[in-house]
């Protein structure tokens, strides 16, 4: 592969990703202001951004932070948070054929729900390349570290992105991204079976496990469907 | 630029937990079958997780739902981009005339 297509998907996923980093931003900030108030520096939640790389997981874990920091009850409260990922790598392992080994370490280590998500979605078009994926993460990656540390200097004073309907830009890209994953009436069973057990699982428990929920619900009902009949090659 | 060494530690242990998951799928992956029923469960697993993952979004809300039908629609014609442009802009409409449920 010539060094211009490598360019040319890194830009291309950048590009892409762009917009959706910068809707990130706002919550970007508003951990860095929730991380003051709960005592930690800029150079802390820094280096969490660097290092966990996981905005829900981050959020969750700022919320609970106390001194000295309780590590064993912030790991197994990331890791719960963040078993999603289980899933989410393993349906992105098969379309990782162009990479190397040591490309698929970084992978796993820059994998956030958005850059899982536009891989998945250019994947189901073309193959899926490591310059767009890394040109992917190079944006969020980025603009979230800056965002967050930045927020630490802007506590109070900072707009709730509801009211400036940036909260539902994750929501309208994900809706937009599974009307592209629902191409046939096989995706039906799957759709209402995670909103059913999402639902329920929210209701009931609070919290984060929702998404598990509705993911293995939504995975069983593919399971339940006969067998797609082979296409003709 | 202070950073206690406690919260050193527990950023470190929190990014090992993280990467665990993340890796997880791609060491496994090689040992899941390329067909039968654990192959149609995987193949959903896009489908599955993010509508998951909006689900509670979209019925939060009367404008919450009257935007996520705006953007299904807005996305069977336009790009991604568009699409979250218009759900972005029913959100803010339906906020300033709709209620909450």
């Amino acid at each position: 592969m010539s060094f211009s297509t490598v360019a040319r998907d890194v830009r291309l996923g950048f590009v892409g990703m762009l917009p959706i980093a910068l809707a990130a931003a706002p919550f970007g900030l508003l951990l860095g202001s929730e991380a003051v108030r709960q005592g930690l520096t800029p150079a802390e939640i820094g280096l969490m951004s660097m290092i966990v790389f996981a905005g829900s997981a981050q959020f969750l874990t700022v919320s609970i932070w106390t001194h000295p920091a309780p590590w064993a009850a912030l790991a197994l409260a990331a890791f719960l948070i963040n078993l999603r990922h289980v899933l989410m790598s393993a349906s992105l392992s098969p379309k990782l054929k162009s990479f190397r080994p040591s490309q698929k370490a970084f992978v796993a280590f820059l994998l956030a729900d958005e850059i899982w998500a536009l891989s998945e979605q250019r994947a189901a078009q073309h193959p899926l390349t490591p310059g767009f994926y890394f040109g992917t993460a190079l944006g969020l990656y980025v603009i979230w570290l800056a965002a967050t540390v930045a927020g630490t200097a802007l506590g109070g004073i900072l707009p709730a992105p509801e009211t400036i309907g940036f909260d539902f830009v994750f929501a309208a890209l994900f809706i937009s991204l599974i009307t592209g994953f629902a191409k046939s009436w096989r995706t039906i069973p799957v759709i209402l079976a995670s909103i059913a057990a999402s639902l329920l699982f929210k209701s009931l428990y609070g919290g984060t496990g929702f998404i598990l929920a509705g993911g293995l619900a939504g995975m069983a009902a593919a399971a339940l469907l006969p067998p797609e009949k082979k296409k003709p090659s | 630029m202070t950073v206690d060494p406690a919260t050193f530690i527990a950023i470190l242990v929190m990014g090992l937990a993280t990467y665990t998951t993340r890796i997880s799928g791609f060491i496994i992956g090689p040992y899941l079958p390329q067909e039968g029923r654990l192959r149609q469960a995987l193949d959903a697993v896009p489908a599955a997780i993010l509508t998951a993952v909006v689900a509670p979004t979209i019925l939060s809300g009367p404008a919450e739902l009257m935007a996520s039908i705006a953007t299904i629609i807005a996305a069977r014609r336009l790009p991604a981009l568009g699409a979250i442009a218009v759900g972005v802009a029913a959100v803010l409409v339906g906020r300033h005339f709709l209620g909450a449920w």
